[in-house]
């Protein structure tokens, strides 16, 4: 396999593996929820995720051509062949963490989406076409939370300025490029990841400010992800997600 | 004091005459107190076993073998919330609102669906229940789309059409197990072992015990006996078991040529008492979890309500 | 406990282009925005419609089943307002 198809396989991983964690840990509010109605909105926008990663997962076994489905992707590697960024993984914590999450996730999936749209890569752009539709609703909905919460009680804006304090620093990595991503980027398959951050950071600022919340300190940053480095939250995610496959391999389900 | 002819009341007469003539009773007609009782208590009823139905397939959401089988679990899940929604909405006619009704169930004073109570063990549980548990339920639910309360029978028309699936996608997922490895369908025959009893209890007591039956007949909020529904349920669903090359776990079944159905054993009537009086495996366990997710939402609600009340005093202003 | 409660909206959909919206159910939320939101997530989880409303429960005004004979059956006497009234030859009947 050539240096840009296994960049492109690689790219289609790490993105599958982000929505598949987000889309998992979205799964567990299905019944756990604040509310029916909000029940119901969280699942359908896990069931957006998980229906992102396996276009992405398909597309990575199409151009891997080595018989793999998305289901052996997904089932069948382990914790440090995983290459989604941290800020997915991690527990919900509480709806405050899940929403703050959903923000910062929402608003990067908007720009990178809108990017991967022009990519001369026809099935990524494609796959971004669905998936920014999607994220431009996902994020109408994560702005109006935390503007319900950070403006909300004196708990809910705790709460959630909290959940912010502790995430801040997961968002670095989002806008650091991985080892061989700078030549898919080059050949106009990728998106250049390090230019939305500015875009990211405004509207941050301004749905926080508005949501009477504090922008955290700069003054960490944790990251790994995309050369398979995780937190230790990971392992538990994969050993739930994977149970069957291992417990049974090779069968039909 | 004599006794009032109920009939001397034109509005029970004129009440009577739109149940005997099939008609819709709809949430601005008057109705005797005991009709609004019995028609809140079965669809609240039906509306805490959508919503606690929820919990024994939640637990395999993140452990479903493949993601196809993921999504389709989450939304069907997601279904069920929907329907007990719909439900809430459609008791909420009568004046009471879901605030009241959760309280209620989580005091104990109102019932779900007994058969939640058992526990999902393995997946093989996932595609029982939407073979059996739904199977069972839409016998029901598709005769009660003509019950005469008009907001219950309307619910029960827009869940019919969503809950086809339901059972298709359980009996399926069955199929696959019973046509796989030894390992697979011993997994799936070891399910059907442990649901089919408690699917069967799922119509209730026979006719001749049931508490609520006969007024519900009556008033047509129940359209057709225990009995008949449950007769219904086993004769569609034996072939179905036979075709993927499962067996009931009732010795007594057997094909009634004379009366073209089939004849059954007799349901262990103790278990379904215990069950149904708290007592079942897991009723402890699903009550909690209603009441832990009600208390862990409270300060979102309350948030939301805050944030409503500071956006209409910004508008005055 | 502070038990605040939801308010509740109706929710209407039109199905597709050229119908009426109608009336599907209710839903609770805490402001018309929101109803709008969680509309699709409740009832338009296959796609059934190209347009939703919603309208806070409260702001409806009905009419009551007593009233509906004083309301209702002086229409009953105009005959002349619905097409079988007037019978036509059959060469233009279908009109």
């Amino acid at each position: 396999m050539d240096s840009q198809k296994k960049a492109l396989l690689n790219y289609c991983i790490a993105l599958g593996d982000d929505s598949l964690t987000l889309g998992h840990r979205l799964s567990e509010w299905c019944r756990n929820g604040p509310f029916l109605e909000e029940d119901l909105a969280l699942t359908n926008v896990s069931l957006d995720f998980i229906g992102r990663a396996r276009m992405l997962y398909s597309y990575a076994a199409e151009v891997e051509d080595q018989g793999r489905g998305e289901d052996d992707i997904a089932y069948l590697r382990d914790c440090r062949e995983y290459r989604n960024f941290l800020i997915n993984e991690l527990p919900n914590g509480d709806f405050a963490f899940t929403m703050a999450r959903q923000l910062m996730i929402d608003a990067f999936d908007v720009g990178f989406y809108k990017g991967l749209t022009q990519s001369a890569d026809e099935m990524l752009a494609a796959i971004a076409a669905k998936a920014i539709k999607e994220s431009r609703y996902h994020l109408r909905r994560s702005e109006d939370w935390i503007k319900r919460l950070g403006d909300g009680t004196d708990e809910s804006h705790e709460r959630t300025q909290k959940a912010f304090d502790q995430l801040w620093g997961y968002a670095a990595e989002m806008f650091e490029m991985a080892s061989d991503e700078q030549q898919l980027v080059d050949a106009g398959i990728a998106v250049d990841r390090s230019a939305l951050k500015a875009e990211w950071s405004s509207t941050m600022h301004s749905v926080l400010k508005e949501a009477t919340l504090d922008i955290p300190a700069q003054d960490w940053a944790i990251g790994g992800g995309r050369e398979g480095i995780h937190t230790e939250h990971l392992g538990y995610l994969l050993a739930e997600l994977q149970y069957l496959q291992r417990t049974y391999p090779g069968q039909q389900w | 004091m004599t006794e009032k002819n109920p009939l001397a009341d034109p509005r029970l007469a004129a009440f009577e005459e739109k149940i005997s003539n099939d008609q819709r009773i709809e949430p601005k007609d008057w109705m005797p107190d005991a009709f609004r009782k019995n028609v809140l208590r079965q669809m609240s009823q039906h509306a805490h076993s959508e919503v606690i139905g929820m919990q024994p397939e939640g637990n395999w959401i993140t452990r479903a073998p493949t993601l196809y089988r993921k999504i389709v679990l989450l939304a069907k899940i997601q279904d069920e919330g929907g329907h007990g929604l719909y439900l809430y909405s459609a008791a909420e006619t009568l004046g009471t609102s879901r605030e009241e009704m959760v309280q209620a169930l989580h005091d104990g004073k109102a019932k779900y669906a007994s058969i939640f109570n058992y526990p999902s063990l393995t997946w093989a549980d996932i595609g029982m229940i939407g073979w059996l548990v739904d199977g069972a339920a839409i016998v029901n639910q598709v005769s009660l789309q003509r019950t005469s309360y008009g907001p219950y029978s309307r619910a029960m028309i827009r869940i019919c059409k969503e809950e086809s699936f339901h059972q298709r996608q359980g009996y399926e997922a069955t199929m696959v197990l019973a046509r796989g490895s030894a390992e697979q369908k011993a997994m799936a025959q070891d399910s059907l072992n442990r649901w089919w009893w408690p699917s069967m209890m799922m119509f209730g007591p026979h006719d001749s015990e049931s508490a609520h039956s006969g007024q519900s007949m009556k008033w047509k909020l129940k359209r057709e006996s225990n009995d008949v529904l449950r007769q219904r349920f086993v004769d569609q669903t034996v072939p179905q078991a036979e075709f993927i090359g499962l067996k009931i776990p009732d010795p007594d079944l057997k094909w009634n040529e004379e009366r073209g159905s089939y004849d059954f054993g007799e349901i262990d009537w103790d278990e379904f008492m215990q069950v149904i009086s708290g007592n079942g495996p897991c009723n402890r366990q699903r009550l909690q979890h209603s009441i832990r997710a009600q208390e862990d939402g409270q300060w979102v609600r309350d948030a939301m309500h805050a944030y409503e009340l500071k956006r209409q005093a910004r508008e005055v202003a | 406990m502070n038990q605040h409660s939801l308010p509740l909206f109706e929710v209407f959909i039109r199905s597709k282009r050229g119908l009426d919206h109608r009336h599907v159910g209710s839903l609770h939320a805490e402001d018309p925005a929101q109803a709008l939101d969680y509309a699709r997530d409740v009832y338009l989880r296959r796609s059934e419609g190209v347009s939703v409303w919603v309208v806070r429960s409260s702001d409806i005004t009905a009419s009551q089943e007593s009233d509906m004979a004083s309301f209702c059956d002086p229409m009953d006497d105009k005959p002349y307002r619905h097409a079988t009234h007037f019978k036509l030859p059959k060469e233009v009947d279908n009109m």
